[in-house]
């Protein structure tokens, strides 16, 4: 049996270890045959009397690094049956199930609950809002919505007296040309793999889905930054 | 003692525990004898320690029996197949002798249609059926099962392998069917007849527990369980789907209907984000099998901070020593936690859990008592601090991935660590060991471990010492079990009645002789000595070669012929020899 006791152990007498602290990691050398792969050789721990040539035990603790950097080094172990004991049933858990994706966290929740509420931030305005995206079915809706939300508060920003968040915002200037992309502003939003999109690619409900956050900026933003390159792979074709 | 037959038997019907009824038989000759007339439940640990003529001679009128078959190692694939463990001898003999006969509960035991077959039309009063790791049946057993009995009220098939054929036993119950309290078919993978399922359920009132297969689909789940709101246990089927909203509203609706749930398992595939619709039931439960669930340290967390009533969790390693943390917290009734490894056959640490995990937990949770914990490193001050945190522990299975790992912080043997844990927790019942072990923690064992019934022990030690100071020392020893450890004859042959007052022995990749096991055998009568070698060819070995496998018990029932010709009993009596 591999790694096992099959053969007579005539010498009980526990064989040597012999470490040697290389860099960051540690290698164990084997002084022995074994029925071990070649690999396998570097991983094999055997205690032996501490004083033997450098070693010691506090040598050993200064030296010695985390457990993940030593196992990093290791192949994979040589398959012992019966080992380690878990029912044939629990064995293959993380391949024969999706693995879990923590940055996949579709937003199934809130969209189910009475309201869907995402913070929505724009340029050039310090505070932001909330946004129920329950309330609208549509793009079309979504970009109304953002109107009126933030036309008040950058006229107020851009008033130098101050005041007027609530009340008649008609006069203001309307923040159009969302949907088209061809206004002075663009939303984009943060979907849950932490990833900037541009609205209005996917269905609604899609986007619904995946919608972390929004954020209203300036288009020129973006056609800044694909001229950098740099968030080219962000804005989803 | 002066009292009429019928004045003891009423005071024996209070006695209840197997032990006990067994030592009130022992009490005088008219006890045993009105003992043995109204002894209803039998338990027998191990199928060949008595023949099936001898338990029906002596209780004529059993309600239950429960039989265990092959050795505990079997589930890790250690026992050859074909090595034994029939149910066929029990059933025949029980047709005839029990018709009144209600339960029958099985685990490790080969199980065929046929017997199902008979079962299901010899006990006109059949309620309960336990199938527990067994194999050799298919679901045309189940469907003789469900077509025939007609007071069924619990079918458990709990992790048996069975022949999947079709999903239409299900099928079988008969509309006049009313009686089912219990249905667990967890171990299935065949879709069964969702119609059939609901009818079922819909026509059980009494149902108290039901745990559903993979194939069972989460849309359909809320349909389910809007039909047995008195739900007390369920398992889920897979736990995904498609993202719908609707689905997801009914069955949150679903679950807030069902009052009464204290256990909750299944769990496969499962979607994070339709976690959400079990909240409502989760201050009740009591119990919460995630072990199949794939979800990530944050999402368990989330679920079991909402569980402060919490006694027993199993959960996959993916929970981590963070999770782990939030549990000590959160859980203060915790009684059992069993951790499993995600990914076992690897040698990378792939999640964040080490021995932190489970010194918080006992830190936290003054109840725990029962502990089964894969991980990939530990260290005597660790085990040391378990102990000493909870004395109270009467199960601790400590399973270090890589065999003979040693104190991950000192590099010495862990025999100091499992040395605490028997010295503190005097109320040990069952102890797996693992890591780089010596002789020394078998003397540690021997000296304290006076509760220990059961021991399981896996490359470890240095010499037959270890094992003497286990037999010799461990009182309440009743199964021992042991591979590839350098234990041999000396401990075997210096404690051969010990081995009498155990259940079983098993040792493999040992170093015990052949030799040896005939003395052995030669020595205790009422031992049956088994080798097991596949390499064929036992009568030509010498008798110094060692034997691959060795199961020792003690029987009432002489040796036993049903087995493979791989297995040998050992001959007692040397001049009857051919």
């Amino acid at each position: 049996m591999e790694g096992g006791y099959s053969r007579v152990v005539e010498d009980v007498h526990p064989q040597l270890l012999d470490l040697i602290p290389n860099e960051r990691n540690w290698f164990v050398k084997k002084d022995n045959n074994n029925n071990i792969e070649g690999d396998e050789k570097k991983l094999e721990l055997r205690l032996g009397p501490p004083g033997v040539e450098d070693w010691s035990l506090s040598n050993a603790h200064k030296n010695y690094k985390s457990p993940q950097k030593a196992a990093q080094k290791r192949s994979a172990p040589a398959p012992v049956v019966g080992w380690p004991p878990v029912r044939s049933f629990r064995k293959n858990i993380a391949s024969s199930s999706s693995k879990p994706a923590p940055a996949k966290k579709e937003k199934m929740v809130d969209s189910c609950q009475k309201g869907f509420f995402v913070k929505i931030n724009m340029i050039g305005v310090p505070i932001g809002r909330k946004v129920d995206l329950n309330a609208y079915d549509s793009y079309e809706k979504l970009f109304v919505a953002v109107d009126q939300l933030f036309r008040g508060l950058l006229a107020a920003q851009n008033d130098t007296s101050g005041g007027r968040v609530n009340g008649n915002h008609e006069h203001d200037k309307a923040i159009t040309g969302l949907l088209h992309g061809n206004g002075e502003y663009s939303l984009v939003y943060e979907d849950n793999e932490g990833d900037r999109m541009l609205v209005g690619d996917v269905p609604w409900h899609m986007f619904v889905s995946s919608v972390k956050r929004l954020r209203v900026i300036k288009s020129s933003e973006i056609s800044n930054t694909c001229c950098l390159g740099s968030r080219q792979e962000n804005i989803k074709l | 003692m002066g009292f009429p037959e019928e004045v003891l038997e009423h005071v024996f019907s209070f006695i209840t525990s197997h032990t006990d009824r067994n030592v009130v038989s022992l009490v005088c000759k008219s006890w045993y004898e009105i003992e043995r007339w109204c002894r209803r439940r039998i338990f027998v640990g191990n199928c060949y320690a008595v023949s099936p003529a001898m338990m029906i001679r002596r209780f004529p009128e059993v309600r239950s029996v429960e039989l265990k078959g092959k050795p505990h190692f079997a589930d890790f694939n250690l026992v050859p197949d074909g090595w034994g463990g029939y149910f066929y001898p029990w059933i025949c003999e029980m047709a005839r002798a029990y018709p009144w006969l209600e339960e029958i509960k099985l685990k490790r035991m080969v199980v065929t249609d046929d017997n199902l077959e008979l079962i299901s039309k010899s006990f006109k009063n059949f309620k309960v059926l336990v199938l527990s790791s067994c194999e050799g049946f298919s679901t045309h057993g189940l469907a003789a099962i469900a077509a025939n009995c007609r007071n069924l009220r619990e079918l458990d098939l709990r992790e048996s392998e069975v022949e999947d054929l079709s999903g239409h036993w299900l099928s079988h119950f008969p509309d006049s069917c009313t009686s089912l309290q219990s249905l667990n078919m967890s171990c299935l993978s065949s879709e069964v007849s969702f119609s059939a399922l609901q009818r079922l359920i819909a026509r059980s009132p009494n149902l108290k527990t039901l745990r559903l297969n993979r194939a069972v689909p989460l849309e359909k789940l809320s349909t389910l369980l809007r039909r047995a709101p008195q739900l007390v246990e369920l398992g889920t089927g897979a736990y995904s789907a498609e993202i719908r909203p609707d689905v997801y509203a009914n069955l949150t609706e679903a679950f807030s209907r069902c009052k009464e749930v204290k256990g909750l398992s299944g769990f496969w595939d499962v979607l994070p984000s339709y976690l959400p619709a079990i909240y409502s039931v989760c201050s009740r439960l009591t119990s919460l099998n995630l072990s199949y669930a794939t979800i990530q340290s944050p999402d368990v967390t989330k679920i079991i901070t909402q569980c402060p009533n919490l006694q027993s969790l199993s959960v996959l390693d993916y929970i981590e020593d963070t999770g782990l943390n939030a549990l000590s917290l959160s859980c203060k009734d915790l009684r059992e936690l069993r951790v499993f490894p995600s990914d076992p056959f690897v040698a990378n640490a792939n999640v964040s859990l080490t021995e932190q995990g489970l010194v918080a937990v006992s830190e936290g949770c003054s109840k725990l008592q029962s502990v089964l914990y894969f991980c990939r490193q530990m260290s005597n001050s660790a085990l040391t601090t378990i102990a000493k945190n909870r004395p109270n522990l009467t199960c601790f299975r400590l399973c270090i991935l890589e065999p003979r790992a040693p104190d991950y912080l000192t590099f010495e043997p862990l025999d100091v660590g499992f040395g605490a844990i028997v010295e503190h927790c005097k109320q040990l019942q069952r102890l797996s060991l693992s890591g780089l072990l010596t002789d020394r923690v078998f003397e540690y064992i021997g000296k304290w471990a006076k509760k220990l019934e059961m021991l399981s022990i896996a490359f470890a030690g240095d010499s037959d010492l270890g094992l003497h100071h286990v037999l010799s020392g461990c009182d309440s020893l009743r199964k021992l079990e042991i591979r590839d450890c350098p234990f041999g004859d000396k401990a075997l042959l210096a404690n051969v009645s010990k081995l009498e007052t155990m259940r079983s022995l098993w040792m493999s990749s040992c170093s015990v002789s052949l030799g040896a096991c005939k003395r052995l055998s030669q020595k205790m009568p009422r031992l049956n000595v088994e080798v097991i070698d596949e390499q064929g060819d036992l009568d030509s070995r010498p008798d110094n070669c060692h034997v691959e496998k060795l199961y020792i018990y003690r029987t009432v029932a002489g040796p036993r012929f049903d087995m493979p010709s791989f297995i040998r009993t050992m001959d007692q009596n040397p001049t009857y020899r051919s």
